[in-house]
Protein backbone atom coordinates (compact mmCIF):
# COMPACT_ATOMS: atom_id res chain seq x y z
CA UNK A 1 0.00 0.00 0.00
CA UNK A 2 1.31 3.12 -0.77
CA UNK A 3 2.00 5.22 2.24
CA UNK A 4 0.33 8.23 1.76
CA UNK A 5 -2.70 7.27 -0.06
CA UNK A 6 -4.26 7.80 3.05
CA UNK A 7 -8.13 7.21 3.37
CA UNK A 8 -9.28 8.94 0.51
CA UNK A 9 -11.77 11.78 -0.46
CA UNK A 10 -12.61 12.62 2.93
CA UNK A 11 -11.86 15.96 2.42
CA UNK A 12 -14.97 18.04 1.45
CA UNK A 13 -15.01 21.72 0.30
CA UNK A 14 -17.09 23.63 2.87
CA UNK A 15 -19.08 26.81 2.97
CA UNK A 16 -16.95 29.81 4.61
CA UNK A 17 -19.73 30.47 7.56
CA UNK A 18 -20.01 26.27 7.77
CA UNK A 19 -16.29 25.96 8.29
CA UNK A 20 -16.02 28.80 10.60
CA UNK A 21 -18.85 27.17 13.05
CA UNK A 22 -17.67 23.96 12.57
CA UNK A 23 -13.62 25.01 13.46
CA UNK A 24 -15.18 26.86 15.92
CA UNK A 25 -16.62 23.62 17.80
CA UNK A 26 -13.16 21.66 17.10
CA UNK A 27 -10.93 24.70 18.75
CA UNK A 28 -13.48 24.92 21.55
CA UNK A 29 -13.18 21.00 22.54
CA UNK A 30 -9.48 21.79 22.36
CA UNK A 31 -9.55 24.47 24.42
CA UNK A 32 -11.70 23.06 26.86
CA UNK A 33 -9.25 19.77 27.20
CA UNK A 34 -6.30 22.08 27.15
CA UNK A 35 -8.19 23.92 30.43
CA UNK A 36 -9.62 21.00 31.89
CA UNK A 37 -5.82 19.96 32.21
CA UNK A 38 -4.44 22.63 33.22
CA UNK A 39 -5.14 22.09 37.32
CA UNK A 40 -3.52 25.11 38.64
CA UNK A 41 -5.15 27.21 36.40
CA UNK A 42 -8.71 25.95 37.81
CA UNK A 43 -7.34 25.91 41.79
CA UNK A 44 -6.37 29.80 41.45
CA UNK A 45 -9.69 30.90 39.18
CA UNK A 46 -11.78 29.38 41.92
CA UNK A 47 -9.43 30.37 44.81
CA UNK A 48 -9.20 33.67 44.63
CA UNK A 49 -12.85 34.82 44.86
CA UNK A 50 -13.86 32.23 47.74
CA UNK A 51 -11.05 33.70 49.50
CA UNK A 52 -12.17 37.44 48.77
CA UNK A 53 -15.83 36.52 49.79
CA UNK A 54 -14.38 35.31 52.63
CA UNK A 55 -12.27 38.07 53.56
CA UNK A 56 -15.15 40.57 53.23
CA UNK A 57 -18.33 38.46 54.42
CA UNK A 58 -15.64 37.73 57.38
CA UNK A 59 -13.20 40.87 58.13
CA UNK A 60 -15.23 43.97 56.68
CA UNK A 61 -18.63 42.56 56.67
CA UNK A 62 -19.00 43.65 60.54
CA UNK A 63 -17.96 47.27 59.33
CA UNK A 64 -19.75 47.22 56.19
CA UNK A 65 -23.66 46.05 57.00
CA UNK A 66 -24.54 49.24 58.35
CA UNK A 67 -24.78 50.66 55.15
CA UNK A 68 -26.09 47.76 52.99
CA UNK A 69 -28.86 46.75 55.72
CA UNK A 70 -30.10 43.17 55.79
CA UNK A 71 -27.28 40.55 55.50
CA UNK A 72 -23.98 41.41 54.06
CA UNK A 73 -23.60 37.89 52.90
CA UNK A 74 -26.78 38.05 50.41
CA UNK A 75 -25.85 41.55 49.75
CA UNK A 76 -21.76 40.64 48.90
CA UNK A 77 -22.28 37.12 46.82
CA UNK A 78 -24.15 38.87 43.52
CA UNK A 79 -20.84 41.13 43.40
CA UNK A 80 -18.30 37.92 44.11
CA UNK A 81 -20.04 35.76 41.40
CA UNK A 82 -19.36 38.76 39.38
CA UNK A 83 -16.04 39.03 40.35
CA UNK A 84 -15.17 35.74 40.03
CA UNK A 85 -16.67 35.81 36.32
CA UNK A 86 -14.77 38.47 35.05
CA UNK A 87 -11.70 37.02 36.75
CA UNK A 88 -11.93 33.78 35.36
CA UNK A 89 -12.62 35.69 32.12
CA UNK A 90 -9.95 37.67 32.07
CA UNK A 91 -7.21 34.66 31.48
CA UNK A 92 -8.45 34.41 28.58
CA UNK A 93 -6.05 37.08 27.26
CA UNK A 94 -3.46 35.45 28.21
CA UNK A 95 -4.77 32.17 26.58
CA UNK A 96 -4.87 33.84 23.41
CA UNK A 97 -1.92 35.38 23.45
CA UNK A 98 -0.12 32.45 24.05
CA UNK A 99 -1.33 30.79 21.00
CA UNK A 100 -0.51 33.72 18.78
CA UNK A 101 3.17 33.54 20.11
CA UNK A 102 3.27 29.91 19.64
CA UNK A 103 3.56 27.80 16.32
CA UNK A 104 -0.22 27.12 16.58
CA UNK A 105 -1.03 30.38 14.96
CA UNK A 106 0.99 29.82 11.45
CA UNK A 107 -0.54 26.38 11.25
CA UNK A 108 -3.78 27.25 11.79
CA UNK A 109 -3.43 30.22 9.21
CA UNK A 110 -2.17 28.23 6.55
CA UNK A 111 -5.11 26.11 6.74
CA UNK A 112 -7.38 29.11 6.61
CA UNK A 113 -8.82 28.77 9.99
CA UNK A 114 -10.24 32.26 10.42
CA UNK A 115 -10.15 34.33 14.00
CA UNK A 116 -13.21 33.69 14.99
CA UNK A 117 -13.39 30.22 14.82
CA UNK A 118 -10.01 30.39 17.01
CA UNK A 119 -11.23 33.13 19.64
CA UNK A 120 -14.20 31.44 20.01
CA UNK A 121 -12.83 28.64 20.91
CA UNK A 122 -10.53 29.87 23.62
CA UNK A 123 -14.21 32.10 24.74
CA UNK A 124 -16.27 28.66 24.72
CA UNK A 125 -13.89 26.99 26.58
CA UNK A 126 -13.76 30.21 29.17
CA UNK A 127 -17.24 30.13 29.78
CA UNK A 128 -17.15 26.40 30.68
CA UNK A 129 -14.07 26.81 33.30
CA UNK A 130 -16.12 29.79 34.60
CA UNK A 131 -19.31 27.94 34.89
CA UNK A 132 -17.55 25.46 36.45
CA UNK A 133 -15.88 27.64 39.01
CA UNK A 134 -18.89 29.85 39.70
CA UNK A 135 -20.59 26.99 40.85
CA UNK A 136 -17.60 25.79 43.34
CA UNK A 137 -17.97 29.76 44.35
CA UNK A 138 -21.52 29.76 44.85
CA UNK A 139 -21.43 26.28 47.20
CA UNK A 140 -19.37 27.98 49.43
CA UNK A 141 -21.51 30.93 49.47
CA UNK A 142 -24.33 28.54 50.57
CA UNK A 143 -21.91 27.39 53.13
CA UNK A 144 -21.64 30.23 54.54
CA UNK A 145 -24.92 31.50 55.16
CA UNK A 146 -26.37 32.86 51.60
CA UNK A 147 -29.81 32.62 51.32
CA UNK A 148 -31.76 33.39 48.14
CA UNK A 149 -35.54 33.92 47.78
CA UNK A 150 -35.42 33.93 44.14
CA UNK A 151 -38.11 32.24 42.15
CA UNK A 152 -37.42 29.81 39.17
CA UNK A 153 -37.88 32.69 36.93
CA UNK A 154 -35.34 35.09 38.90
CA UNK A 155 -32.52 32.28 38.77
CA UNK A 156 -33.01 31.87 35.19
CA UNK A 157 -32.54 35.25 34.76
CA UNK A 158 -28.88 35.14 37.56
CA UNK A 159 -28.15 32.20 35.11
CA UNK A 160 -28.46 34.30 31.80
CA UNK A 161 -26.95 37.40 33.27
CA UNK A 162 -23.69 35.52 34.69
CA UNK A 163 -23.28 33.50 31.10
CA UNK A 164 -24.00 37.38 29.29
CA UNK A 165 -21.34 38.57 31.29
CA UNK A 166 -18.59 35.65 30.78
CA UNK A 167 -18.73 35.90 27.62
CA UNK A 168 -18.47 39.39 26.76
CA UNK A 169 -15.43 39.83 29.39
CA UNK A 170 -14.21 36.66 27.74
CA UNK A 171 -14.12 38.17 24.05
CA UNK A 172 -13.12 41.58 25.32
CA UNK A 173 -9.84 39.64 27.01
CA UNK A 174 -9.17 37.85 23.62
CA UNK A 175 -8.77 41.31 22.05
CA UNK A 176 -6.52 42.47 24.79
CA UNK A 177 -4.70 39.04 24.49
CA UNK A 178 -4.23 39.91 20.59
CA UNK A 179 -3.47 43.43 21.26
CA UNK A 180 -0.28 42.90 23.11
CA UNK A 181 3.11 41.20 22.43
CA UNK A 182 3.63 39.24 25.62
CA UNK A 183 1.52 36.76 28.05
CA UNK A 184 3.31 38.86 30.69
CA UNK A 185 1.47 41.54 29.39
CA UNK A 186 -1.99 39.49 28.79
CA UNK A 187 -1.80 38.96 32.66
CA UNK A 188 -2.10 42.42 33.20
CA UNK A 189 -6.04 42.32 31.56
CA UNK A 190 -6.84 39.91 34.86
CA UNK A 191 -5.87 42.99 37.04
CA UNK A 192 -7.95 45.38 35.51
CA UNK A 193 -11.19 42.84 36.09
CA UNK A 194 -10.65 42.08 39.41
CA UNK A 195 -10.37 46.30 39.94
CA UNK A 196 -12.89 47.54 37.86
CA UNK A 197 -15.84 45.40 40.50
CA UNK A 198 -14.20 47.56 43.55
CA UNK A 199 -15.86 50.99 41.81
CA UNK A 200 -19.42 49.22 41.49
CA UNK A 201 -22.01 48.33 43.68
CA UNK A 202 -19.91 44.79 44.08
CA UNK A 203 -18.77 45.29 47.43
CA UNK A 204 -20.26 48.81 48.84
CA UNK A 205 -23.37 50.63 48.31
CA UNK A 206 -22.70 53.21 45.37
CA UNK A 207 -24.33 56.28 47.93
CA UNK A 208 -21.00 55.65 50.33
CA UNK A 209 -18.96 56.34 47.61
CA UNK A 210 -17.40 59.79 46.90
CA UNK A 211 -19.23 61.84 44.74
CA UNK A 212 -16.91 61.99 41.75
CA UNK A 213 -16.15 57.84 42.04
CA UNK A 214 -20.13 57.66 42.39
CA UNK A 215 -19.71 59.08 38.89
CA UNK A 216 -18.16 56.48 37.66
CA UNK A 217 -19.20 53.37 39.65
CA UNK A 218 -22.88 54.16 38.32
CA UNK A 219 -22.53 54.51 34.98
CA UNK A 220 -19.84 51.46 34.64
CA UNK A 221 -20.98 48.43 32.70
CA UNK A 222 -20.13 46.16 36.16
CA UNK A 223 -22.98 47.86 38.26
CA UNK A 224 -26.17 47.36 36.18
CA UNK A 225 -24.74 43.93 35.87
CA UNK A 226 -24.56 43.27 39.54
CA UNK A 227 -27.90 45.56 40.71
CA UNK A 228 -29.66 42.80 37.89
CA UNK A 229 -27.58 39.96 39.50
CA UNK A 230 -28.51 41.30 43.19
CA UNK A 231 -32.11 41.67 42.08
CA UNK A 232 -32.83 38.65 40.13
CA UNK A 233 -31.20 36.63 43.46
CA UNK A 234 -32.97 38.59 45.97
CA UNK A 235 -36.17 39.01 44.80
CA UNK A 236 -36.06 42.45 44.26
CA UNK A 237 -37.46 44.95 41.69
CA UNK A 238 -35.27 45.04 38.79
CA UNK A 239 -35.72 48.33 37.50
CA UNK A 240 -33.96 49.80 34.29
CA UNK A 241 -30.41 47.57 35.12
CA UNK A 242 -31.63 44.54 33.39
CA UNK A 243 -31.64 46.42 30.14
CA UNK A 244 -29.03 48.32 30.78
CA UNK A 245 -26.62 44.87 31.60
CA UNK A 246 -27.72 43.58 28.69
CA UNK A 247 -26.90 46.51 26.47
CA UNK A 248 -23.60 46.95 27.83
CA UNK A 249 -22.61 43.00 27.27
CA UNK A 250 -23.84 42.98 24.04
CA UNK A 251 -22.24 46.17 22.70
CA UNK A 252 -18.96 45.02 24.63
CA UNK A 253 -19.53 41.52 22.73
CA UNK A 254 -20.38 43.14 18.98
CA UNK A 255 -17.46 45.48 19.25
CA UNK A 256 -15.23 42.88 20.49
CA UNK A 257 -15.91 40.48 17.83
CA UNK A 258 -15.75 42.76 15.41
CA UNK A 259 -11.83 44.15 16.54
CA UNK A 260 -10.77 40.52 17.35
CA UNK A 261 -11.43 39.49 13.55
CA UNK A 262 -9.55 42.53 13.23
CA UNK A 263 -6.34 42.05 15.29
CA UNK A 264 -6.35 38.70 14.12
CA UNK A 265 -6.48 39.19 10.12
CA UNK A 266 -3.35 42.18 11.45
CA UNK A 267 -1.62 40.58 13.12
CA UNK A 268 2.19 38.62 12.15
CA UNK A 269 3.34 36.81 14.79
CA UNK B 1 4.02 32.85 -15.54
CA UNK B 2 2.77 29.01 -15.85
CA UNK B 3 3.79 25.34 -16.40
CA UNK B 4 4.39 22.76 -14.00
CA UNK B 5 5.79 24.37 -11.73
CA UNK B 6 4.52 23.45 -8.13
CA UNK B 7 5.81 26.90 -6.57
CA UNK B 8 7.41 30.02 -8.78
CA UNK B 9 8.12 32.93 -7.85
CA UNK B 10 9.50 36.26 -9.87
CA UNK B 11 10.93 39.53 -8.01
CA UNK B 12 9.36 38.83 -4.69
CA UNK B 13 11.42 41.76 -2.50
CA UNK B 14 10.48 42.36 1.37
CA UNK B 15 11.58 44.49 3.80
CA UNK B 16 11.48 45.94 7.41
CA UNK B 17 12.42 49.75 7.89
CA UNK B 18 15.19 49.76 6.12
CA UNK B 19 16.45 46.58 6.48
CA UNK B 20 15.89 44.54 3.06
CA UNK B 21 14.99 40.93 4.00
CA UNK B 22 14.05 39.89 0.31
CA UNK B 23 15.75 41.62 -2.19
CA UNK B 24 13.83 40.06 -5.33
CA UNK B 25 14.27 36.39 -5.18
CA UNK B 26 12.98 34.22 -8.42
CA UNK B 27 12.20 30.41 -7.58
CA UNK B 28 10.99 27.81 -9.78
CA UNK B 29 10.51 23.79 -8.21
CA UNK B 30 8.81 21.38 -10.43
CA UNK B 31 6.02 19.83 -9.08
CA UNK B 32 6.84 16.14 -7.45
CA UNK B 33 10.21 16.94 -6.43
CA UNK B 34 11.96 18.50 -3.09
CA UNK B 35 13.38 21.90 -3.45
CA UNK B 36 15.73 23.20 -0.56
CA UNK B 37 16.35 26.44 0.23
CA UNK B 38 19.85 26.73 1.95
CA UNK B 39 21.12 29.05 3.61
CA UNK B 40 22.35 31.13 7.20
CA UNK B 41 19.98 32.60 9.96
CA UNK B 42 18.72 35.91 8.96
CA UNK B 43 19.42 34.64 4.94
CA UNK B 44 15.63 35.37 4.41
CA UNK B 45 14.50 31.49 4.19
CA UNK B 46 11.57 31.90 6.73
CA UNK B 47 10.22 35.01 4.95
CA UNK B 48 10.31 33.62 1.88
CA UNK B 49 8.37 30.29 3.29
CA UNK B 50 5.76 32.83 4.93
CA UNK B 51 5.38 34.74 1.78
CA UNK B 52 4.61 31.27 -0.43
CA UNK B 53 2.29 30.07 2.80
CA UNK B 54 0.17 33.08 2.38
CA UNK B 55 0.68 34.02 6.00
CA UNK B 56 2.98 36.87 4.95
CA UNK B 57 2.92 39.74 2.05
CA UNK B 58 5.60 40.55 -0.62
CA UNK B 59 5.96 44.17 -1.21
CA UNK B 60 6.86 43.25 -4.37
CA UNK B 61 7.00 40.19 -7.00
CA UNK B 62 4.63 37.87 -7.55
CA UNK B 63 4.59 33.59 -6.50
CA UNK B 64 2.43 31.07 -7.43
CA UNK B 65 1.87 28.39 -5.50
CA UNK B 66 0.39 25.32 -7.56
CA UNK B 67 -1.21 27.56 -9.86
CA UNK B 68 -2.62 30.00 -7.61
CA UNK B 69 -1.62 33.64 -7.08
CA UNK B 70 -0.24 33.55 -3.30
CA UNK B 71 -2.03 37.21 -2.80
CA UNK B 72 -5.10 37.29 -4.69
CA UNK B 73 -5.88 33.35 -4.33
CA UNK B 74 -5.02 33.32 -0.56
CA UNK B 75 -7.71 29.97 -0.19
CA UNK B 76 -7.15 28.15 -3.26
CA UNK B 77 -3.39 28.39 -2.06
CA UNK B 78 -4.32 27.24 1.55
CA UNK B 79 -6.05 24.27 0.22
CA UNK B 80 -3.13 22.83 -1.21
CA UNK B 81 -0.40 23.48 0.97
CA UNK B 82 1.13 22.72 4.58
CA UNK B 83 2.93 24.31 6.61
CA UNK B 84 4.92 23.24 8.81
CA UNK B 85 6.98 25.91 10.93
CA UNK B 86 9.97 25.85 13.59
CA UNK B 87 7.94 26.67 16.10
CA UNK B 88 5.75 23.67 17.58
CA UNK B 89 2.02 23.64 16.42
CA UNK B 90 1.27 20.61 18.36
CA UNK B 91 -0.35 21.27 21.70
CA UNK B 92 1.78 20.38 24.87
CA UNK B 93 -1.04 19.21 27.19
CA UNK B 94 -3.03 17.02 24.43
CA UNK B 95 -2.20 13.91 23.35
CA UNK B 96 -0.37 12.79 19.69
CA UNK B 97 -3.78 11.61 18.56
CA UNK B 98 -6.01 14.43 19.89
CA UNK B 99 -3.52 17.07 17.83
CA UNK B 100 -3.91 14.86 14.84
CA UNK B 101 -7.61 14.53 15.10
CA UNK B 102 -8.17 18.27 15.70
CA UNK B 103 -6.05 19.05 13.17
CA UNK B 104 -7.84 16.89 10.75
CA UNK B 105 -11.56 18.12 11.96
CA UNK B 106 -10.04 21.51 10.92
CA UNK B 107 -8.91 20.76 7.45
CA UNK B 108 -12.10 19.58 6.85
CA UNK B 109 -12.05 15.78 7.32
CA UNK B 110 -14.97 14.04 9.24
CA UNK B 111 -14.81 13.18 12.68
CA UNK B 112 -14.85 9.50 11.72
CA UNK B 113 -12.31 9.59 8.94
CA UNK B 114 -10.23 12.17 11.41
CA UNK B 115 -10.06 9.21 13.95
CA UNK B 116 -8.63 7.28 10.97
CA UNK B 117 -6.43 9.04 9.44
CA UNK B 118 -4.52 10.13 12.79
CA UNK B 119 -4.05 6.22 13.12
CA UNK B 120 -2.48 5.89 9.98
CA UNK B 121 -0.36 8.90 10.32
CA UNK B 122 0.90 7.89 14.18
CA UNK B 123 1.71 4.13 12.60
CA UNK B 124 3.01 5.48 9.77
CA UNK B 125 5.82 8.43 11.62
CA UNK B 126 6.32 5.42 13.92
CA UNK B 127 4.22 7.21 17.24
CA UNK B 128 1.58 4.65 17.79
CA UNK B 129 2.37 3.45 21.29
CA UNK B 130 2.86 7.33 22.29
CA UNK B 131 -0.58 8.26 20.76
CA UNK B 132 -2.25 8.55 23.86
CA UNK B 133 0.47 10.43 25.65
CA UNK B 134 0.47 13.79 26.11
CA UNK B 135 3.04 15.66 23.84
CA UNK B 136 4.90 17.07 27.03
CA UNK B 137 6.21 13.43 27.24
CA UNK B 138 7.42 13.15 23.77
CA UNK B 139 11.00 13.44 22.61
CA UNK B 140 12.01 16.86 20.78
CA UNK B 141 12.67 14.16 17.29
CA UNK B 142 8.98 12.66 18.44
CA UNK B 143 7.27 16.32 18.88
CA UNK B 144 8.91 16.93 15.47
CA UNK B 145 7.57 14.48 13.24
CA UNK B 146 4.07 14.72 15.00
CA UNK B 147 4.02 18.17 13.91
CA UNK B 148 4.70 17.25 10.34
CA UNK B 149 2.17 14.52 10.73
CA UNK B 150 -0.06 17.03 11.72
CA UNK B 151 0.63 19.02 8.55
CA UNK B 152 -0.29 15.80 6.25
CA UNK B 153 -3.81 15.34 7.83
CA UNK B 154 -5.46 17.78 4.83
CA UNK B 155 -3.43 16.22 2.65
CA UNK B 156 -1.40 19.22 0.73
CA UNK B 157 0.26 18.63 -2.39
CA UNK B 158 2.71 21.41 -1.47
CA UNK B 159 4.45 20.59 1.66
CA UNK B 160 6.63 23.64 3.38
CA UNK B 161 9.15 22.66 6.36
CA UNK B 162 10.77 25.37 7.59
CA UNK B 163 13.82 24.01 9.54
CA UNK B 164 12.66 20.51 10.34
CA UNK B 165 15.52 19.07 11.65
CA UNK B 166 17.21 22.31 13.36
CA UNK B 167 18.18 21.53 17.02
CA UNK B 168 17.85 17.85 16.73
CA UNK B 169 20.38 15.75 17.79
CA UNK B 170 21.68 13.46 14.57
CA UNK B 171 20.10 10.44 15.08
CA UNK B 172 16.80 11.82 15.03
CA UNK B 173 17.93 14.14 12.99
CA UNK B 174 18.38 10.77 10.21
CA UNK B 175 15.01 9.80 11.09
CA UNK B 176 13.07 12.60 10.02
CA UNK B 177 15.20 12.48 6.78
CA UNK B 178 13.45 9.11 6.25
CA UNK B 179 10.30 10.30 6.92
CA UNK B 180 10.75 13.21 4.93
CA UNK B 181 12.26 10.79 2.14
CA UNK B 182 9.11 8.53 2.79
CA UNK B 183 6.98 11.46 1.17
CA UNK B 184 8.18 11.25 -1.93
CA UNK B 185 6.53 9.17 -5.00
CA UNK B 186 2.88 10.26 -4.01
CA UNK B 187 3.31 13.04 -6.05
CA UNK B 188 3.56 16.10 -3.40
CA UNK B 189 6.31 18.66 -3.60
CA UNK B 190 8.06 19.48 -0.74
CA UNK B 191 9.81 22.92 0.23
CA UNK B 192 12.20 22.68 2.76
CA UNK B 193 14.76 25.03 4.42
CA UNK B 194 17.64 24.70 5.71
CA UNK B 195 20.95 25.49 7.32
CA UNK B 196 23.04 22.20 6.71
CA UNK B 197 24.37 21.84 3.18
CA UNK B 198 24.66 17.52 4.40
CA UNK B 199 20.62 18.02 5.01
CA UNK B 200 20.04 19.91 1.32
CA UNK B 201 22.21 17.01 -0.12
CA UNK B 202 20.57 14.20 1.42
CA UNK B 203 17.28 15.03 0.45
CA UNK B 204 16.86 17.70 -2.38
CA UNK B 205 16.74 17.36 -5.75
CA UNK B 206 17.41 20.96 -6.12
CA UNK B 207 18.92 23.52 -4.08
CA UNK B 208 19.35 27.10 -4.23
CA UNK B 209 21.53 28.92 -1.98
CA UNK B 210 20.22 32.05 -0.01
CA UNK B 211 22.28 35.02 1.37
CA UNK B 212 21.43 38.24 2.23
CA UNK B 213 17.99 38.15 0.62
CA UNK B 214 19.33 36.90 -2.82
CA UNK B 215 19.67 33.57 -4.75
CA UNK B 216 23.49 32.95 -4.93
CA UNK B 217 23.36 29.79 -6.79
CA UNK B 218 21.19 27.50 -7.55
CA UNK B 219 21.35 23.53 -9.07
CA UNK B 220 20.97 19.91 -8.04
CA UNK B 221 23.01 19.46 -5.15
CA UNK B 222 26.11 17.34 -6.65
CA UNK B 223 26.26 20.74 -9.25
CA UNK B 224 26.85 22.65 -6.08
CA UNK B 225 29.31 20.48 -4.68
CA UNK B 226 31.65 20.46 -7.77
CA UNK B 227 31.73 23.92 -7.35
CA UNK B 228 32.76 23.99 -3.34
CA UNK B 229 34.51 20.69 -3.33
CA UNK B 230 32.73 18.26 -0.66
CA UNK B 231 35.15 18.04 2.07
CA UNK B 232 37.55 20.43 3.61
CA UNK B 233 41.46 19.46 4.47
CA UNK B 234 42.72 21.30 7.89
CA UNK B 235 46.25 20.94 7.87
CA UNK B 236 47.82 21.80 11.40
CA UNK B 237 51.36 23.40 11.36
CA UNK B 238 54.22 22.82 13.50
CA UNK B 239 55.10 26.47 14.32
CA UNK B 240 54.71 30.17 12.80
CA UNK B 241 57.40 29.62 10.00
CA UNK B 242 55.49 26.68 8.99
CA UNK B 243 52.38 28.00 9.12
CA UNK B 244 53.35 31.35 7.25
CA UNK B 245 55.32 28.87 4.90
CA UNK B 246 51.91 27.48 4.24
CA UNK B 247 50.19 30.70 3.03
CA UNK B 248 53.05 31.39 0.94
CA UNK B 249 52.74 27.44 -1.15
CA UNK B 250 48.80 27.35 -0.88
CA UNK B 251 47.60 31.03 -3.03
CA UNK B 252 44.38 30.87 -4.09
CA UNK B 253 43.49 27.32 -2.67
CA UNK B 254 42.95 28.44 0.75
CA UNK B 255 39.56 28.17 2.46
CA UNK B 256 39.79 29.26 5.85
CA UNK B 257 42.91 30.15 7.80
CA UNK B 258 43.40 30.23 11.75
CA UNK B 259 46.51 31.68 12.91
CA UNK B 260 45.72 31.22 16.42
CA UNK B 261 45.94 27.21 15.86
CA UNK B 262 47.79 27.04 13.33
CA UNK B 263 45.59 25.56 11.13
CA UNK B 264 44.93 26.34 7.10
CA UNK B 265 41.75 24.79 5.54
CA UNK B 266 42.05 23.72 1.66
CA UNK B 267 39.02 22.47 -0.54
CA UNK B 268 39.39 18.35 -1.29
CA UNK B 269 37.77 16.13 -2.60
CA UNK B 270 38.93 13.44 0.46
CA UNK B 271 40.77 11.13 -1.45
CA UNK B 272 43.41 9.40 0.17
CA UNK B 273 45.26 10.40 -3.40
CA UNK B 274 44.68 13.77 -3.09
CA UNK B 275 45.62 14.54 0.75
CA UNK B 276 48.73 12.64 0.05
CA UNK B 277 49.49 14.56 -3.46
CA UNK B 278 48.68 17.79 -1.59
CA UNK B 279 51.14 16.83 1.62
CA UNK B 280 53.69 16.14 -0.45
CA UNK B 281 53.60 19.14 -2.74
CA UNK B 282 53.77 21.54 0.15
CA UNK B 283 55.69 19.19 2.60
CA UNK B 284 57.61 17.11 0.83
CA UNK B 285 60.26 15.98 3.78
CA UNK B 286 56.94 16.29 6.31
CA UNK B 287 58.72 18.61 8.73
CA UNK B 288 56.14 21.61 8.15
CA UNK B 289 52.39 20.20 8.84
CA UNK B 290 52.19 17.96 12.17
CA UNK B 291 48.75 16.73 11.70
CA UNK B 292 45.27 16.75 9.60
CA UNK B 293 42.01 16.40 9.76
CA UNK B 294 38.92 16.31 6.78
CA UNK B 295 35.78 17.76 7.44
CA UNK B 296 33.00 17.64 5.39
CA UNK B 297 32.17 21.04 3.81
CA UNK B 298 30.56 23.52 6.20
CA UNK B 299 28.18 26.12 5.18
CA UNK B 300 30.91 28.32 5.40
CA UNK B 301 32.78 26.86 2.81
CA UNK B 302 30.09 26.88 0.40
CA UNK B 303 29.70 30.58 1.04
CA UNK B 304 32.85 30.89 1.06
CA UNK B 305 33.43 29.41 -2.37
CA UNK B 306 29.94 31.12 -3.90
CA UNK B 307 30.66 34.39 -2.72
CA UNK B 308 34.43 35.03 -2.28
CA UNK B 309 33.17 35.84 1.28
CA UNK B 310 32.11 34.35 4.88
CA UNK B 311 28.04 33.59 5.16
CA UNK B 312 26.91 36.85 7.24
CA UNK B 313 25.83 36.79 10.72
CA UNK B 314 26.37 34.24 13.68
CA UNK B 315 25.07 31.16 11.78
CA UNK B 316 27.57 28.65 13.09
CA UNK B 317 25.67 28.43 16.44
CA UNK B 318 24.18 25.29 15.69
CA UNK B 319 25.90 24.11 12.64
CA UNK B 320 26.97 20.46 12.68
CA UNK B 321 30.22 21.76 11.89
CA UNK B 322 32.48 19.02 12.63
CA UNK B 323 29.85 16.34 11.84
CA UNK B 324 32.02 13.74 10.24
CA UNK B 325 36.24 14.29 10.84
CA UNK B 326 38.72 11.83 10.20
CA UNK B 327 41.35 12.01 12.43
CA UNK B 328 44.93 12.99 11.13
CA UNK B 329 48.68 11.87 11.39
Amino acid sequence: MSELALSAGTVRPRSRSLATVQDAITMSGRCIRLSSRALDAIITSVMMPVMLMLVFVYLFGGAIKNTTGGDYVNYVVPGVLLLCAGWGGAATAVNVNMDMNGGIVDRLRSMDVGGTAVIAGHVVSSVARNVVSTLIVFGVALLIGFRSDANLMGWLGAVGVLLMFMLAVSWLASVFGLLVQSAEAAGGFSFIMMFVPYVSSAFVPVSTLPSWLRGVAEHQPVTPVIESLRALLNNEPLGNSGWLAVAWCAGILVVSTVLANVLFRKRVA
Amino acid sequence: MSGNWAVEAAGLRKSYGKIDVLAGIDLKVPAASVFSLLGPNGAGKTTTVRILSTLLRADGGQARVGGFDVDRQQRDVRRIISLTGQSASVDQLQTGEENLRMTASLAGVSRRDAKRRAQELLERFDLAEAGNRRVATYSGGMRRRLDLAAGLVGRPSVIFLDEPTTGLDPRSRRSMWDVITGLLGEGVTIFLTTQYLEEADQLADSVAVLDGGRVVAEGAPAELKRRVAGQRLDLVFGDDAGYDEGLRLLPGRISTEDRARLTIGVPTDGSAAQVRSLLDEIDPQARLVSSFSVHTATLDDVFLALTGRPAQSGQNENSNETDKETAGV
